[in-house]
């Protein structure tokens, strides 16, 4: 029987989306599913985890994993999988997910998949889909080293189960690694994003571009935002003109992003700005140039001007909504 | 006190790249430094200009991955070195980490190794935090500003941005970082550094100058293929007014299931 | 023959390629419009060095040759006018008369700071009642003991309001025939007292530039600041145009580039009858034509330089591809709006841009008429160049990178 390992990651007690579809995915490989559960008073996490799809649960709570820290984090995600050799070993495609997947499966000398938009297991190997090139080519990719496979997986290309509240399971217990005094790093502070909605996680994204024409021309994608529940989003030029945070931006330095539902307001469309959008499901562009390269990749278009269009918008789904 | 940047040529993010015929990846246009990697030349840089260190710009592959080298270079490394010998042929990123740590371990006092946050043409960073493991040093990844760093004492301080804002961390040196736009703006090559770019050497260090078998890959890549073309062409949305655009594109979009 | 570029030259233009697209290119529609030099830009280019790239490295400079100047200006132009226009009259009207004319402590004293962009550089000749007839000036300068009193008005003046050092052509003696004779040229700074100047707005193009007048009223200008001797003044202005008009056809080549490139981009997007505008092959032939323009005016440029780096005198070659650039400039830039259509008539697009700034060019640093004027006596034999007491140095790589010596 596969067993399939599942780094869960956690923020504010609460099991993050990304890790929620890893389970999902863990779940089309068939065989059994263990939840990784790393931090300090992690309870809640645990049982959320057998909701979202995990049948067993190694713990490890402790203080010195109270926030994550590279060192502790990846020495403990090896040790694990040393000791308990499982087949494949999943992670969400994250900022974490990223470091502790890298580390591990350096630490083993075996095969990552970074980045997967499609999974699957062949012959008892994983192949997955990862697009190249910014998006512009897609890869399939393969593990060639023997033991334990390791894939991360990018946000929202899989699908999470529905939290199923009667389940639950198995839960072990285990031991950190290293002790505070082997570890060389501290996390000293921490500010939250003023966004509510995370991009990455971002079901639907209301995007500036340049047609905004300053700071204060994000109110309207904001008012938007607020009423779909959606992540604010920007262009390279917006960022680079110090319109809006970093944190922003979509794009080839920026974030790559797949929503179901992207508005593009006063973007051209720039190949930069395509690389982190091109993959949304539905594409709306508003643009007050019929000729701007968004609307060759976009499901519609508007052409007109978004400060007309963008609180026009925001009333009528307003009441559609009934907010 | 020595910083390494590693760094690799990319296509130009203009570029047409698609696959061909016989499945291989193709572009027309030049080879550019990895975007990513304007920012981190440029925090070395930064860091030789106020503390008088050391820099050197590494790559790891074939001769077309001296275009990055050389911009480094341009910019103000003081030296590059390039590792290649042909059993890193289609290297994935364990190789490519065993490469570079063998390389950092060879120029012996280093103290940061900085890569940009990505690859910008395979569209991976694990190599970043693999080098990290290979040479046994901490890793901060996604560094947005660099608050403190002490190369005599041996301690750094960065910001580094996570999915949910900002954290403080500080740690210890050596370590390796990852760095994202807006930790500088990229400075551009200056005049006398494209001089010297142009007239320096670069040497190439293989397994055997770097007494270490790269070793076997964990991954291979099995195919390329373009990505299916966007179905359907646009459909534009017309009215009278604002107001009616709205009302229409509201309910295609309600129709469509996407709300 | 060789038509290769080198790396460093081509690296060289590849940086300011970078630097304009980026700092430039995104907000100069507005500044345009505005009328008014981004405040960021000369200080940037003095910064990037790109104010002294030609100049030797002993005198501040970069150290690059003529033909990366050329590259340079090609870069600059691509974006907008007004950053060429500063390097021809920083760089080519005034820093490589010094570098041609200037003593060892002129040198050092103007010509440094210059090409390190600490001071920066205009030039004045034209006059608000003479310009193609330069022997006709009103400007004058007296000599009284060991200063000069200048006295006049120079007008078109590029940097007006920016330079700290303009290169004046005054006439010391004004009895003199032919009037030529009688011409000196002096460094006028502006902190000297009786100098004011001012912009000047309203114009067709580069508005997004400062262009002005600068007044002299019984201005004391040291002995010490007379570039060359006296009588000289004539041979020095015709010499510095040999250089200015090099900067402005090279940047010519950038605007009939601009042209294209934004057709292309522009012929490949829009759509009429249900295919790209580019596949009409009446938009081909516009295309067709701008490409030739263009690979026409760029070999004419390189030529140019090519000369000044051999050090073999090229007011002819220079000449023609001043005259031939720019009048194709202008041709582009209405065939880049007519293929843009409507568009192309309003500033949503830079094209309409290009085509005000494209006019200037074909009136300043010698009109085209002036140009044709002068192949055809050069043709007929009617005109010659002759020997100069100072050459313009050919470049000498040992020479140019020649660390300054420290005192």
């Amino acid at each position: 029987m596969t067993s399939v390992f599942v780094w869960l990651e956690h923020f504010d007690g609460v099991l993050v989306q990304p890790s929620r579809e890893a389970l999902g995915a863990a779940g089309t490989l068939g065989g059994k599913i263990t939840g990784l559960v790393f931090g300090k008073n992690v309870d809640a996490v645990v049982k959320a985890a057998f909701h979202a799809g995990a049948d067993e649960i190694i713990k490890v709570d402790d203080e010195t994993l109270e926030t994550f820290r590279f060192e502790p984090y990846v020495a403990l995600l090896t040790k694990i999988v040393k000791d308990n050799t499982p087949d494949i070993v999943l992670a969400g495609h994250t900022t974490r997910g990223r470091e502790i997947m890298g580390g591990a499966a350096a630490d083993l000398d075996k095969g990552l998949l970074a980045d997967c938009t499609e999974l699957s297991l062949e012959g008892g190997r994983l192949k997955a889909v990862h697009p190249v090139y910014s998006g512009k080519v897609l890869s399939t990719i393969e593990i060639v080293s023997d033991g334990t496979q390791f894939a991360t997986l990018r946000g929202r290309a899989f699908t999470p189960n529905e939290p199923d509240a009667s389940r639950s399971g198995n839960v072990i217990s285990a031991s950190p690694v290293l002790a505070e005094s082997d570890i060389a790093s501290k996390v000293e502070s921490f500010e939250a994003s003023v966004g509510k909605v995370s991009l990455s996680d971002a079901a639907i994204i209301v995007s500036g571009g340049r047609g905004v024409g300053g700071p204060e021309g994000f109110a309207p994608i904001r008012e938007l935002a607020e009423v779909l529940g959606a992540a604010v989003g920007a262009s390279r030029a917006t960022v680079d003109a110090g319109w809006i945070p970093y944190e922003h931006q979509v794009g080839q330095t920026g974030k790559v992003v797949s929503p179901d539902l992207y508005i593009a307001a006063g973007i051209s469309g720039a190949i930069q700005h395509q690389a982190g959008m091109r993959t949304s499901k539905t594409i709306v562009a508003i643009n007050k140039d019929a000729d701007a390269p968004i609307f060759g990749l976009a499901t519609y278009g508007i052409v007109g001007d978004l400060f007309e269009l963008l609180p026009a918008l925001t009333k009528v789904f307003k009441e559609k909504l009934g907010k | 006190m020595h910083v390494v940047v590693v760094t690799k040529s990319t296509p130009d993010t203009a570029a047409k790249v698609t696959v061909d015929g016989s499945g291989n990846v193709t572009w027309k246009e030049a080879m550019v430094i990895n975007p990513w990697d304007e920012y981190s030349v440029t925090e070395a840089v930064l860091l030789k200009e106020a503390h008088n260190i050391k820099t050197t710009v590494l790559t790891v592959g074939e001769e077309a991955h001296n275009e990055a080298v050389k911009q480094g270079l341009a910019i103000g490394c003081d030296q590059g070195i390039r590792v290649w010998d042909s059993t890193l042929a289609n290297a994935d990123s364990l190789q490519y980490s065993r490469a570079v740590a063998a390389a950092v371990q060879k120029l012996g006092d280093v103290d940061l190794v900085i890569f940009g946050k990505e690859q910008a043409d395979t569209g991976t960073d694990q190599h970043v935090y693999q080098v990290g493991r290979k040479l046994g040093w901490n890793v901060i990844g996604s560094v947005f500003k660099i608050q403190e760093i002490d190369f005599a004492g041996k301690t750094i301080k960065v910001v580094r941005l996570v999915e949910q804002g900002k954290q403080v961390v500080a740690g210890k040196l050596p370590a390796v970082i990852s760095v994202v736009k807006d930790i500088n703006e990229p400075k551009y090559p200056s005049f006398m550094g494209i001089r010297k770019a142009s007239k320096a050497e670069i040497p190439v260090w293989d397994g055997a100058a770097l007494g270490v078998d790269f070793g076997l890959p964990g991954v291979k890549v099995s195919a390329y293929q373009n990505p299916p073309e966007r179905a359907g062409k646009v459909q534009m949305i017309d009215g009278d007014s604002a107001d009616e655009k709205a009302r229409k594109l509201v309910e295609k979009l309600f129709e469509d299931k996407v709300l | 023959m060789d038509f290769s570029l080198t790396p460093e030259q081509i690296a060289a233009q590849k940086m300011v390629h970078d630097f304009v697209m980026k700092e430039v290119y995104p907000t100069i529609g507005e500044w345009d419009r505005k009328q008014q030099m981004n405040p960021d830009i000369l200080p940037r280019m003095a910064e990037l060095g790109i104010l002294g790239i030609n100049i030797p490295v002993k005198y501040g400079g970069q150290g690059f040759d003529y033909i990366t100047l050329g590259l340079v200006c090609e870069e600059l132009e691509r974006v907008d006018t007004t950053l060429r226009v500063i390097m021809s009259v920083h760089a080519g009207l005034n820093s490589l008369s010094l570098l041609q004319w200037g003593t060892e402590e002129q040198k050092q004293r103007f010509l440094v700071p210059q090409a390190q962009g600490e001071k920066y550089a205009g030039f004045g000749l034209t006059e608000p009642g003479v310009g193609s007839d330069v022997a006709n000036m009103r400007a004058t300068a007296k000599k009284q003991g060991d200063v000069y009193i200048l006295n006049g008005e120079k007008m078109w003046i590029s940097l007006a309001t920016k330079a700290h050092h303009f290169l004046v052509i005054a006439k010391t003696d004004p009895e003199a025939r032919p009037a030529s004779k009688g011409m000196t040229a002096f460094i006028v700074t502006s902190d000297m007292k009786g100098v004011t100047t001012g912009d000047i707005h309203g114009k067709l193009g580069v508005r997004a530039g400062s262009t002005g007048w600068v007044n002299m009223e019984n201005v004391e200008v040291p002995v010490s600041h007379r570039l060359g001797e006296e009588g000289e003044g004539f041979y020095i202005a015709m010499g510095a145009l040999d250089n200015g008009r090099y900067t402005v056809g090279a940047g010519a080549v950038g605007l009939i580039r601009a042209c294209l490139e934004e057709s292309i981009k522009y012929s490949k997007e829009r759509q009429t009858f249900g295919v790209p505008i580019a596949d009409h092959q009446l938009i081909k032939q516009k295309i067709a034509y701008m490409q030739q323009w263009y690979d026409a005016a760029k070999l004419l440029v390189l030529k140019a330089g090519w000369m000044k780096n051999q050090g073999i005198r090229n007011t002819r070659e220079t000449s023609m591809a001043k005259w031939y650039a720019t009048d194709m400039s202008v041709k582009a830039a209405l065939e880049a709006v007519q293929l843009h259509g409507a568009y192309g008539f309003s500033d949503e697009y830079p094209v309409e841009r290009y085509l005000r700034n494209s006019k200037g060019a074909v009136i300043y640093e010698g009109t085209s008429e002036i140009h044709q004027l002068m192949q055809a006596d050069f043709a007929l034999g009617y005109r010659e160049n002759k020997p100069l007491r100072c050459e313009l140095p050919a470049y000498d790589p040992d020479t140019w990178l020649e660390e300054p010596q420290t005192a």
